[in-house]
């Protein structure tokens, strides 16, 4: 799908990038203040966004359950980070996450994509209660008082979580994986005909996504002093990267990433200045957003730049949905 | 014997409420086609209409039940002919308005929530309305009430569904839209009916739940989790199957709450998982 002939575009897009996670990297070393905080949440939303974005923009299978994988990344740094390092704890944060997305995925993803949907969607309570019922039985608490990671550690292992979820999220779209997961989103039967193992591909990679989301919850908890289920397992967790990634645009990974970065500061902003209509404008851009804008902020770009460089003659691909046009096959 | 009967006829009451709840959700999604995130969310709103009513006015909360059905239809109707509709036309096949309307309806649980929150606050309220206990078996007075005003209104909408000329439009539109479009049926029209009625029906939900339960302003989306579980459980889209979806889950409801209360979403969850492996089309599902 996607041949690596090194353009003279691509280099220089990737000298681009180097240098900006460069400069990302030594930030802390000559700066302190607000914007480091600022940047682990931006790279926070990143990661879940771009997480997303690996299983649901090529499969068009919409997964609600990112505040379950987040949340028990979340949980599990609260127990563990202490008695173990903190290195350790983010590894095992991932894997709890992909084993519970294994088990999640092959339970539900041989069915059609609603169920798929609906499960998750009601995954995050489920997960939410049973952390509760097991901390009512085991532990008689409800909450937990988390080590903390400084501010600059949280940031770096946020920073270098970011590189590789984005690294294997390039990945997986070069490989065949990623060819399958778009032949999947297009139409299953045929993809199935064809000879791919369709369950086995989307349990993989959506396992996948959710290592990268645990991951991220386990840096970010230890940010706080003190958490609880209801904090680790927010509803929000689960709607802001879909958000994000509708508002960036799914056609490729630059649009997750600034539809993260957009919607963290602008959320961040609207929380310190004026709390209570924080989420009525969310709401409300989320409307406007799915209704002037299907292909997202990258989406609206390209076609900008389309029109000023006055190539008419030549069509949108027909990849902005990000491979959601599957037939209705019902 | 005495608390399987207390626990058959609790469920039976609260599985009344619970299939309004999803057969509204089932009217939304089987045949508006809109997976609606928020429909808990209308829930809340009828039931703090009830309240406001309720403690300014004094006014009576089975009067409330046309107030707020009506009120929260007109809503519907005007959210399925502006956005929806919107959303419908400009989607290039029905999986891809499936995606966007769920996300838009994401949208409307937001706004609808802050309003609300703006207008009455984060704290919990009650109305109190016939919650003396009737003689013999200890059930409250309200619960049974409710259970009545569901029956009736399921009556009513079955009614309405198999013997009109709109809810024979209806269903047709559940079966093939396009199909019943070119047999003359209009098409907009009575998909906005359909999420107006969806809509109306938690409306009305949410007044019933307002004599019952404690209210709160983020009471929706709970609502939403089982509407969603009962309308698998029954079938998506099959209205039947939301009623006996919705009361088999009032019943494990009350069973569970019975012995330990903080496992009753677990017991959905099973129940749901279950389901899934033996019968993902659900009970009544084609």
């Amino acid at each position: 799908m996607r041949t690596t002939t090194f353009t003279r575009t691509r280099i220089v897009s990737l000298v681009v990038l180097a240098a900006i996670f460069v400069v990302l990297a030594l930030l802390p070393t000559f700066y302190h203040g607000y914007w480091i905080t600022e940047i682990t949440d931006i790279l926070r939303y990143a990661v879940l966004t771009v997480g997303w974005v690996i299983f649901s923009g090529p499969t068009g299978y919409m997964s609600l359950a990112t505040a379950a994988f987040f949340g028990l990344g979340f949980y599990i740094a609260a127990v563990f980070n202490g008695p173990l390092p903190f290195v350790l704890v983010i590894i095992i944060s991932g894997a709890i996450a992909f084993i519970v997305a294994m088990l999640v995925g092959a339970l539900t993803l041989r069915l059609r994509g609603v169920y798929f949907a609906i499960f998750t969607f009601a995954l995050v309570l489920l997960v939410n209660s049973v952390v509760l019922e097991v901390e009512r039985l085991v532990t008689g608490t409800r909450g937990r008082f988390v080590e903390q990671e400084s501010t600059n550690v949280a940031y770096w292992a946020m920073l270098i979580v970011f590189a590789f979820t984005l690294v294997c999220a390039v990945a997986i779209r070069r490989s065949r994986y990623g060819l399958a997961l778009q032949s999947i989103g297009e139409y299953e039967e045929a993809a199935a005909h064809s000879g791919i193992n369709v369950v086995r591909t989307k349990v993989l990679i959506f396992a996948t996504s959710a290592f990268f989301m645990g991951m991220a919850g386990a840096i970010i908890a230890t940010r706080r002093s003190y958490i609880d289920p209801g904090i680790a397992f927010n509803m929000n967790t689960s709607f802001l990267p879909v958000l994000m990634a509708m508002f960036g645009g799914m056609g490729n990974l630059v649009g997750p990433v600034v539809g993260a970065a957009v919607f963290t500061y602008l959320g961040d902003y609207l929380l310190s200045h004026i709390p209570d209509l924080f989420m009525l404008i969310f709401g409300v851009v989320l409307i406007l957003a799915i209704l002037f804008m299907p292909n997202g902020i990258i989406g609206l770009a390209q076609q900008a730049w389309r029109k000023i460089r006055g190539g008419g003659g030549k069509q949108l691909e027909s990849e902005p949905e990000g491979g959601r046009r599957a037939p209705a096959g019902r | 014997m005495v608390a399987v009967r207390d626990i058959i006829i609790t469920g039976l009451l609260l599985g009344g409420v619970f299939a309004l709840v999803s057969v509204g959700l089932s009217l939304e999604y089987g045949v508006a086609r809109v997976l609606n995130v928020a429909h808990g969310e209308f829930i809340m709103l009828g039931a703090f209409l009830t309240f406001w009513l309720f403690s300014s006015v004094n006014l009576n909360p089975l009067v409330s039940i046309l107030v707020s059905g009506v009120f929260i239809f007109v809503i519907g109707w005007f959210l399925h002919s502006t956005l929806f509709r919107r959303l419908m036309d400009s989607s290039p096949s029905l999986e891809v308005f499936e995606g966007q309307s769920m996300l838009a309806s994401f949208g409307l649980l937001y706004v609808v929530q802050n309003i609300a929150r703006l207008i009455w606050g984060s704290q919990t309220h009650q109305v109190l309305f016939l919650s003396r206990t009737v003689t013999g078996a200890q059930i409250p007075l309200n619960r049974l009430v409710s259970l009545g005003v569901v029956i009736v209104i399921g009556g009513a909408f079955y009614f309405f569904l198999a013997r009109t000329r709109m809810g024979k439009a209806i269903r047709a539109s559940a079966q093939d839209p396009t199909t019943a479009g070119l047999m003359g049926v209009n098409i907009h029209t009575v998909l906005a009916i359909c999420f107006g009625l969806g809509l109306a029906m938690a409306g009305i939900a949410g007044t019933l739940i307002s004599t019952v339960y404690a209210i709160q302003t983020n009471m929706g989306l709970q609502y939403t989790v089982i509407a969603m579980i009962v309308v698998v459980l029954g079938g998506l889209g099959s209205i039947s199957g939301a009623m006996i979806g919705g009361v088999i889950l009032g019943i494990v409801s009350q069973l569970v709450t019975y012995f330990q209360p903080t496992m009753t979403f677990i017991a959905y969850y099973a129940i749901f998982i279950v389901l899934l492996l033996v019968r993902p089309k659900g009970i009544m599902g084609k």
